[in-house]
């Protein structure tokens, strides 16, 4: 019966993990392919959001609380950039 | 306990993943933000639930990226999507073709 619970555990542990890689490249494949700027910077805010619950992810696998306040700092980096990248649009890049 | 945890994490990765699908799918980049923005939103936060009942002491800080989340993702995509708008980029229409705006 334990046998049984650990392999399914094991089981939705590599789903898990296989769905995070393939949500990185999905986004990956939409910011090098995508027509123009603002589709990179799109995908480049949901691949921020995306690193935010896969640290979120490591610090479990980790059992470490530390990659918790690194997650918290990559989350406010990514939104002062997206920010900023939207600001350039908007001005049309003027000094 | 710790399963309920598991069932949290997949529904968070299935939530990431469908946003990355519909960044790769939608056909115009007001599309993209929509589909990216909300359910990556979802699923970032039901990651969180999930790593809260592995480690309930980790509570406070997942409490806190929730938050920071919840305020600064539908910011960040607005303001994208009103950056765009005043930079002149019309949305898609049924019957043209992609990036011809």
């Amino acid at each position: 019966m334990a046998e049984g619970v650990r392999a399914v555990s094991a089981a939705l542990d590599y789903a898990i993990y296989a769905l995070f890689a393939c949500a990185f490249l999905l986004g990956l494949w939409r910011m090098i392919a995508g027509p123009q700027t603002p589709d990179r910077i799109v995908a480049a805010d949901t691949l921020g959001v995306i690193t935010t619950a896969a640290l979120a992810l490591l610090a479990l696998q980790l059992e470490s609380a530390l990659y918790l306040d690194v997650a918290l700092v990559y989350g406010v980096l990514a939104f002062v950039g997206v920010v900023a990248l939207a600001r350039i649009i908007e001005t049309g890049a003027r000094p | 306990m710790k399963f309920a945890g598991q069932l949290f994490l997949l529904l968070g990765a299935f939530f990431c993943f469908l946003g990355a699908l519909g960044i790769v799918r939608m056909p115009d980049v007001y599309n993209r933000i929509q589909a990216g923005t909300k359910a990556v939103t979802l699923g970032t936060l039901a990651v969180l639930i999930g790593v809260g009942f592995h480690h309930p002491d980790w509570w406070p800080k997942l409490l806190a990226i929730a938050g920071l989340l919840l305020l600064t993702n539908p910011v960040g995509s607005s303001t994208i999507a009103r950056a765009l708008y005043l930079a002149g980029v019309r949305p898609w229409r049924a019957g043209r073709d992609e990036g011809e705006s």
